[in-house]
């Protein structure tokens, strides 16, 4: 799998291993050995690989919360423009800013922003789409979607040493350690 | 501080794997329970079992079934092409029964929309693992019963064309919609019910689309597949935002469904005609939508579940989970119904009090008298677990509440329009034969999309079954091992 000395530029070396448990290992130890750019790949979600990559806090709900805000404004911003100022009609003899009428539509508008938020700022988060990634040109990558872990450590790491890297990452007992190329 | 989670997760499933021995996971408790999913699984197998339901070709009861549903949409469309060439006229509207079929229908597709979200995000947030398996489908049906929901009001308008009227925006007519209407509020809430079911449906997927992409052999597959999962690659850090962006949906999703079927009931409560104008409304409204909604769900993933061999994951466990949310929910709707009556006599207003009498001994008894069969006596099956267990006898208590949700929206529409205030203006309501083509026609849109998407799509979610196999759950052991142990 490793053997295409074909001259590509090298985008890091690829660890396999068979279970979450060596994964969460290997990249703690990679991470106190002073690697910094890289990434591990599992088929569901770990919290623990998370704290290993020493990547705790995501901005998400933050954003989430100044869509909510954004949203909730603009629904009430609009009622109140629309039938107190735009469009004034005696309903039933109710004042023109009968506020409490406003409240359901305002309070789906907030939903609506927030949850816009959320998926599109996950999506900006994760860089998503991204029509092309050197991961996917090693073959066995794509049993990362189904039972097998993965610890990526990418050539742009100011410690990666083409052969230094490849032996600490073999003595962290991973079944398969192979170069991926760009 | 991360290898203390690891080893407190450890020793939870070790726990559970000794639990495992005796025959299946369960929770440290009291009750005996099945198992949330069969032993002996792994993530190996658990891709393997539900992308081979998209990925190993169409069996061969598909194109029968297919056939017949889409059968069923054309004469949704025949029916509309007559409706948009004739107008309402066709209809059995009229003074002064005009809601009818379309709002009765209306009412009845959004409410079993409202299950799928309840699965996917209020039992998400209070972490009820059993609904792995089933939350996927439940968004799915949440989409294509909205889709069939959202028609109705654009259709009763009788200019359908003229349908974005509604939406606030500048024209040169000089008029903006009114706001302290519920109608209005309606557009906001089905609107924004639609696009966030939408999304929180996609999202959830993405790591599945992934995963077919990964496991698929076709070219056209892997592109299609490929483009629509954007380029997943399974990074903790993906998961970690996936995460955080699936809770926040939940948490947002949990108030917007409760508010859908709130001012959808609005839509009655607001107005003052007897049988309408009461407070119970949105929390019987509520109820009776978890309760048509969990019905409409068994109704389709039981057939589905034996035609896919899917009986590892969604097991005695969900049926019986299943049943008991019905028969709460099915308790929450008969006591509304209790209530009504209590209010109309308690009122002891003489038009509350006739509205009463009139659905007893009316000309819509029988109507009535069905309904409390279907949605009252029916699901007090449901107590026994030999019911809730049982394929057969769920599915039939199912069919039961199907009927009995659509006769509770005849009963509260037309029942309580027919007999106005003055006797001069009473009539009778029955839907004519283009009232029940476009009813019978969206059942058969609903079922075409739904078919569609146990074909293409992964109808379990796969990336959240794999977190439930004792490997992820911190157990060591290799596969084989787990396998073998609980082999009798």
């Amino acid at each position: 799998m490793s053997s295409q000395d074909s001259g590509g530029r090298l985008y890091g070396l690829m660890a396999e291993f068979e279970t979450p448990g060596a994964l969460i290992a290997a990249t703690e130890k990679s991470r106190q050995a002073g690697y910094r750019k890289m990434d591990a790949y599992a088929p569901y979600p770990i919290e623990e690989l998370v704290h290993a990559l020493g990547h705790h806090h995501s901005k998400l709900p933050m954003m989430v919360l100044g869509g909510g805000i954004i949203g909730c404004l603009a629904g009430l911003g609009l009622q109140v423009y629309v039938n107190a100022l735009a469009y004034p009609l005696n309903i039933g003899g109710k004042p023109v800013l009968s506020w409490p009428a406003f409240v359901p539509v305002t309070f789906e508008m907030t939903i609506l922003f927030a949850s816009l938020t959320a998926v599109l700022g996950m999506l900006a988060l994760n860089g998503l789409p991204t029509p092309y990634h050197p991961v996917f040109n090693l073959p066995r990558f794509s049993a990362a979607s189904r039972d097998r872990y993965f610890l990526c450590i990418e050539a742009t790491d100011p410690r990666f040493h083409a052969e230094g890297t490849r032996q600490f990452l073999e003595s962290q007992g991973p079944t398969e350690v192979s170069e991926v190329e760009y | 501080m991360a290898g203390r989670d690891l080893e407190a997760r450890t020793a939870v499933a070790e726990h559970e794997e000794s639990l495992l021995e005796k025959g299946g996971y369960h929770r440290p408790g009291i009750i005996e329970r099945a198992p949330v999913l069969a032993p002996g699984h792994t993530a190996g197998s658990v891709t393997d079992k539900i992308s081979s339901v998209v990925l190993s070709g169409t069996p061969r009861w598909f194109y029968p079934a297919f056939g017949l549903s889409f059968t069923l949409m054309m004469v949704l469309f025949a029916s509309m092409g007559k409706l948009f060439w004739e107008g309402t006229g066709i209809w059995g509207v009229n003074q002064p029964v005009g809601w009818g079929f379309d709002i009765i229908n209306f009412v009845w597709w959004i409410g079993i929309g409202h299950a799928g979200t309840l699965i996917s995000a209020i039992l998400l947030l209070l972490r009820q693992e059993w609904r792995t398996s089933i939350n996927r489908f439940a968004e799915a049906m949440t989409i294509f019963a909205v889709a069939c929901a959202g028609m109705f009001p654009l259709i009763h308008t009788g200019r359908p064309w003229l349908a974005y009227w509604l939406l606030p925006y500048p024209n040169t007519m000089g008029m903006w919609p009114q706001f302290r209407s519920p109608l209005i509020w309606d557009v906001f809430a089905v609107s924004t019910y639609a696009t966030v079911s939408l999304l929180f449906w996609f999202v959830g997927m993405i790591p599945d689309l992934a995963t077919l992409r990964d496991r698929s052999t076709k070219r056209i597959a892997k592109v299609l597949y490929g483009m629509a999962a954007m380029g997943w690659r399974n990074s903790a850090k993906h998961w970690h935002e996936h995460e955080v962006a699936s809770l926040l949906l939940a948490g947002l999703a949990t108030p917007l469904v409760l508010s859908v079927h709130t001012i959808v009931s609005f839509d009655f409560a607001v107005g003052i005609i007897p049988g309408w104008h009461a407070t119970i409304f949105p929390p019987y409204f509520v109820a009776g939508a978890i309760y048509a909604g969990f019905a409409m769900v068994l109704t389709c993933t039981l057939p589905l579940r034996r035609a896919f061999g899917l009986h590892d994951f969604i097991t005695d466990r969900h049926l019986d989970n299943m049943g008991k949310v019905m028969l709460a929910t099915g308790l929450i709707v008969a006591y509304g119904y209790g209530i009504e009556a209590f209010t109309a006599w308690y009122s002891a207003n003489q038009y509350e009090t006739f509205m009463m009498w009139n659905r007893l001994f009316g000309p819509y008894r029988f109507h009535y008298y069905a309904l409390l069969l279907c949605n009252v006596i029916a699901p007090q099956a449901l107590w026994w677990r030999s019911v809730r267990v049982s394929p057969v006898g769920v599915w039939t208590v199912c069919m039961f509440i199907n009927v009995g949700m659509w006769l509770e929206r005849f009963i509260i529409i037309p029942a309580s329009l027919h007999r106005d205030f003055l006797p001069s203006s009473w009539g009778i309501y029955h839907g004519s034969i283009w009232d029940w083509g476009i009813f019978v026609g969206t059942i058969g849109l609903f079922l075409t999309l739904l078919f569609l998407f146990v074909r293409f799509m992964p109808m379990i979610s796969i990336f959240e079954m794999r977190t439930l196999v004792p490997e992820a759950r911190g157990v060591e052991s290799s596969p084989g091992a787990v396998a073998g142990s609980v082999e009798p």
